[in-house]
């Protein structure tokens, strides 16, 4: 992962290959955790069941029995698919999943891209994912999939648009659209000239927050947005026709999506990597120690963790919206309840 | 409702009264009836007047629809599947019997319907010709009575006149033969018999006065 | 609870959008539906149902059950039974609460015989009847919340059944199919420590259903899915011959244990009825887990005053129902379950209508599905409740 801290001394290809890596350990470890610790553990405990104790110490091995029994099944294309689509509907759902995560920070000098707009490509980059459902969708040559497909089309385009409306709060405050800035920002910020605890965002854009996490819970389709896949009704939505390997990446990409969108609200909203740099009399970037390069990568998970928590708390909870509902709250509630918050956050940002 | 309860009462008013209120609305076409005081009311009604029944009791209150079906009385002739294939059949009384308000024909007709305040229900029976078998349909009197004229149509082979959609609902639509009917054989007991026609075996050093002590 | 305005707007509202969805049938410039085939193999159904939907977008213009991919001939078979062996075979019909589908049968066949179960038989039998009732539809609350995308109550149900089907089991020695009811009583009596253990659970049971109603109808979300979603008139209920809980909660007040004098002892306790003016989705599901809790109550007073004695009245030993006709029903976990026996003094019967509950529930979803959304068809038929073998038989 800290691909650019050892950029000084190695070959361009080393480089390249450092990021891939930690690219791939940066998208696949978080997706582990959360199906293991959350939707094996944590839904079990919550059902009141144990969950899998078989495979390993407490089941701990049972994620590798499952990747072994989705890559042992039959790989089936139905007859009637548009068999490329088809094909590579799950992949294009993946790599909108790793395009994101290439410009999160884990620390002042642990990250894949330094980008100026990294909010910006964010935004942009989390839809892509939506292009593969819907492609993922309409190549199934199956109604549920075509259903869930569109379904999934008008919720996430409907909800990409409280997100980057939520968002615009924390760019006004922090001034920057660049994630490793926002963190600075942050952590460097005070409350009221105390600097005991920075100024995590999650504190003066609660709103914006709480519109993110719905924002990011539906960009998921996570219950209670989970219509798209609504197992109840259209089977397993645009994912019905796929099996085995095809099957496993989407499985791997809606929680890889879920662990980097957990990842990105914590840089947007709880500070990201950083500690108060108020604590050692860090004032710059540059000053922040080189350690924070081991640490600020825990402190992300650790976060990453919370959130995702309340991610898969809330589906494990919540019944499903109906999806003319889903838009009406989309629409009705949260786009003006951020606009609202935009302009309080503005007049706000000028009055100081 | 125990015997010493059904033997106190002398008659039952409240169930006379439906006979007597349905007589007064459909006239002669009710053409018999049976009043068990206490539990339950049997009529028989003419066959053209079958609807007009129906129309006649829902007026009276009776809207409840409960069930619709039919019954044939010709005993079957294949027993009960007891028989051994490889002798010949043995000889069976095949008289046809009616039930309580008697009948004429060998498939009949039957519904029940309830009135939900006073809750009493009224079993309602028609003959059913044997060579043109069918009836009017109940459907404009109770909605509900759509899938259960389906089944009697399946099952017996009974038409109902101006059932819009009378096609099959739990067979394939090519099948042929009305299962329920009791000349339909029941196939698995046809190839083989079956042992467990009698379910009591001798106990051991048991004699017969065991089971006859209650005859 | 909500005002008499707002529940006619909603059937109005139903109403127009059940007439937009023909009349966009027939415009014949709009764009060609989609008929969407829900089922016989699909998560909703829990069993074999199909339902043929067409479709506009995502709203229902046309649906149509099929069934018959159980159907086993009961009806048929019982012909060739005998009397005690039929309860073996009706005990499949509703899988779920089994013992309640033996108990009018074998009511019919008493009625017949003129004979009655002794008082303590009685006692047992509506116990364990109120027990499968419990069994029954604790798992439909559960089974609702996975209906409508919560997952985590069906496993709560499932936990909390289970002590139930214990029960059961310890006193009949079958948990799904006890096959236990006899004619002129029970099998056996009930086993030591039932009363005590019974207490126990039915406390389970009542926080079972606490629970549930925190959990799943107190939530926002189920409350907008089901409140107005398939409402069903009164009128329209009778007429179809919809029964237990899909009546009440279109504000009949019709419960056959407390309106019929069965030799059973419901009318020895007390008990609510409930019922719920609204007649849609939430009525439905509402109304049943009040039916959850008052048959806790029935047990817990039928076990405070159990009474002593034989649990066999005095039969033949080879059983003859004499000639004649009969019909009893009682108020099954489905609704109305009646049996209408024709025998002929045979050793078994020679015709048995089986009158099921679910066949008349689900014969009206044409009627309620016209005009719903794609989500919506899941919520009402989890809120009609149907079970496969109670349709078919």
């Amino acid at each position: 992962m800290s691909a650019s801290l050892l950029a000084a001394d190695l070959p361009y290809w080393a480089q390249a290959l450092l990021r891939v890596l930690g690219g791939v350990v940066a998208v696949l470890l978080p997706a582990g955790t959360i199906v293991y610790v959350f939707l094996f553990k944590m839904m079990s405990f919550m059902q009141s069941r144990l969950g899998p104790m078989e495979a390993g110490p407490y089941g701990s091995l049972q994620l590798f029995a499952e990747v072994g029994k989705w890559l042992q099944k039959e790989d089936i294309t139905p007859e009637r698919a548009d068999r490329f689509i088809f094909k590579i509907a799950p992949l294009v759902v993946l790599a909108s999943t790793f395009l994101l995560v290439a410009v999160v920070p884990f620390g002042p000098d642990a990250w894949f891209t330094d980008f100026e707009a990294g909010v910006f490509y964010m935004l942009a980059v989390s839809s892509v994912s939506v292009l593969g459902i819907l492609i993922a969708g309409w190549a199934s040559a199956n109604k549920y999939s075509l259903l869930g497909g569109l379904r999934a089309a008008g919720q996430l385009i409907a909800y990409e648009l409280p997100m980057v409306l939520a968002v615009i709060g924390v760019i006004i405050q922090a001034g920057t659209m660049n994630l490793q800035n926002i963190v600075f920002a942050q952590n460097a910020g005070s409350m009221f000239g105390w600097d005991g605890l920075g100024n995590p965002f999650i504190l003066t854009q609660f709103v914006g927050f709480i519109i993110f996490m719905i924002a990011v819970q539906a960009e998921l389709t996570q219950t209670p947005f989970d219509m798209p896949i609504a197992e109840s009704e259209l089977v397993s939505g645009y994912m019905t026709e796929y099996s085995g390997f095809r099957f496993l990446t989407f499985f791997i990409a809606e929680f890889a999506t879920a662990g980097v969108f957990s990842l990105i609200a914590s840089v947007l909203f709880l500070g990201g990597w950083g500690i108060p740099f108020a604590w050692f009399g860090w004032d710059t970037m540059d000053d922040v120690d080189g350690w924070m390069n081991v640490v600020g990568p825990l402190i992300m998970v650790t976060k990453m963790m919370l959130l995702s928590f309340v991610i898969m708390w809330v589906r494990f909870s919540y019944p499903r919206f109906r999806e003319d509902q889903l838009q009406r709250f989309a629409w009705k509630v949260l786009v003006p309840v951020s606009l609202v918050n935009i302009m309080i956050t503005a007049i706000l940002k000028v009055a100081f | 409702m125990s015997t010493d309860a059904v033997a106190a009462i002398p008659g039952d008013t409240l169930r006379e009264r439906v006979v007597d209120d349905l007589r007064a609305a459909i006239g002669d076409a009710l053409l018999d009836s049976f009043v068990r005081p206490g539990d339950d009311v049997w009529v028989r009604v003419r066959t053209d007047a079958w609807r007009s029944a129906g129309l006649a009791l829902r007026t009276l209150g009776f809207d409840y629809f409960c069930f619709l079906s039919a019954i044939d009385w010709m005993p079957s002739p294949f027993g009960k599947g007891e028989d051994d294939p490889t002798a010949p059949a043995p000889e069976r009384d095949d008289t046809i019997a009616q039930g309580y308000a008697g009948g004429d024909t060998r498939l009949q007709v039957l519904a029940r319907l309830v009135h939900p305040a006073l809750h009493v229900g009224v079993n309602v029976k028609c003959d059913v010709p044997d060579t043109d078998p069918v009836v009017e349909s109940w459907i404009s009197v109770f909605a509900g009575a759509n899938w259960h004229e389906r089944e009697t149509h399946e099952m017996f082979g009974i038409g109902f006149a101006g059932h819009p959609d009378l096609r099959n609902m739990y067979l394939p639509s090519d099948f042929e033969g009305h299962p329920l009917r009791k000349d339909f054989p029941l196939l698995a007991r046809i190839v083989k018999p079956w042992p467990g026609i009698v379910d009591v075996e001798p106990l051991p050093g048991g004699s017969d006065d065991e089971e006859g002590d209650a005859e | 609870m909500t005002s008499t305005e707002s529940l006619i707007d909603r059937r109005q509202l139903s109403y127009i959008a059940a007439q937009a969805a023909d009349a966009r049938l027939n415009v014949e410039l709009e764009t060609e539906g989609m008929t969407l085939n829900i089922g016989p193999q699909h998560p909703a159904t829990h069993g074999t149902l199909r339902i043929i939907a067409r479709l506009d977008g995502e709203q229902v213009v046309w649906a149509e059950p099929s069934c018959g991919y159980m159907h086993r001939g009961y009806e048929k078979l019982t012909e060739v039974r005998t009397y005690p062996q039929v309860t073996a075979l009706v005990n499949r019909i509703d899988w779920l609460g089994s013992f309640a589908n033996e108990v009018p049968f074998i009511l019919a066949a008493e009625k017949l015989m003129e004979i009655e179960a002794p008082p303590r038989a009685q006692w047992i039998r509506t116990i364990l009847f109120e027990l499968s009732r419990i069994a029954n539809v604790s798992l439909f609350l559960g089974d609702l919340g996975v209906q409508l995308g919560a997952i985590t109550p069906v496993f709560m149900a499932f936990r909390d059944r289970e002590y139930v089907l214990n029960l059961i089991e310890g006193a009949t020695g079958g948990r799904f199919h006890p096959n236990f009811d006899r004619i002129g009583g029970l099998k056996d009596d009930l086993p030591a420590g039932f009363v005590d253990e019974t207490r126990v659970v039915m406390k389970k049971l009542r926080n079972f259903c606490d629970e549930m109603e925190r959990l799943l109808f107190g939530n926002e979300i189920f409350q907008s899915r089901t409140r107005g979603i398939g409402v069903i008139p009164k009128d329209v209920a009778m007429q179809y011959g919809l029964s237990g809980a899909n009546l009440r909660a279109s504000g009949v007040d019709w419960d056959l244990r407390r309106d019929q004098t069965l030799p059973m002892a419901w009318n020895k306790v007390d008990w609510k009825v409930w019922t719920h003016p609204d007649g849609d989705s939430f009525a439905r599901c509402w109304v049943r887990l009040q039916e959850v809790r008052e048959s806790t109550r029935i047990v817990d007073q039928l076990l405070d005053a159990i009474p002593t004695g034989p649990v066999m009245a005095k039969v033949p030993r080879i059983i003859k129902v004499p000639e004649g006709e009969a019909w009893v029903s009682t108020e099954n976990p489905l609704g109305e379950m009646g049996y209408y026996l024709v025998s002929k003094g045979d050793l078994g019967p020679f015709r048995t209508k089986i009158r099921s509950a679910s066949f008349n529930n689900i014969s009206i979803v044409p009627w309620v599905l016209k005009g719903v959304y794609v989500p919506d068809i899941i919520t009402i038929l989890a809120s009609l409740y149907f079970i496969l073998g109670d349709i078919d038989r």
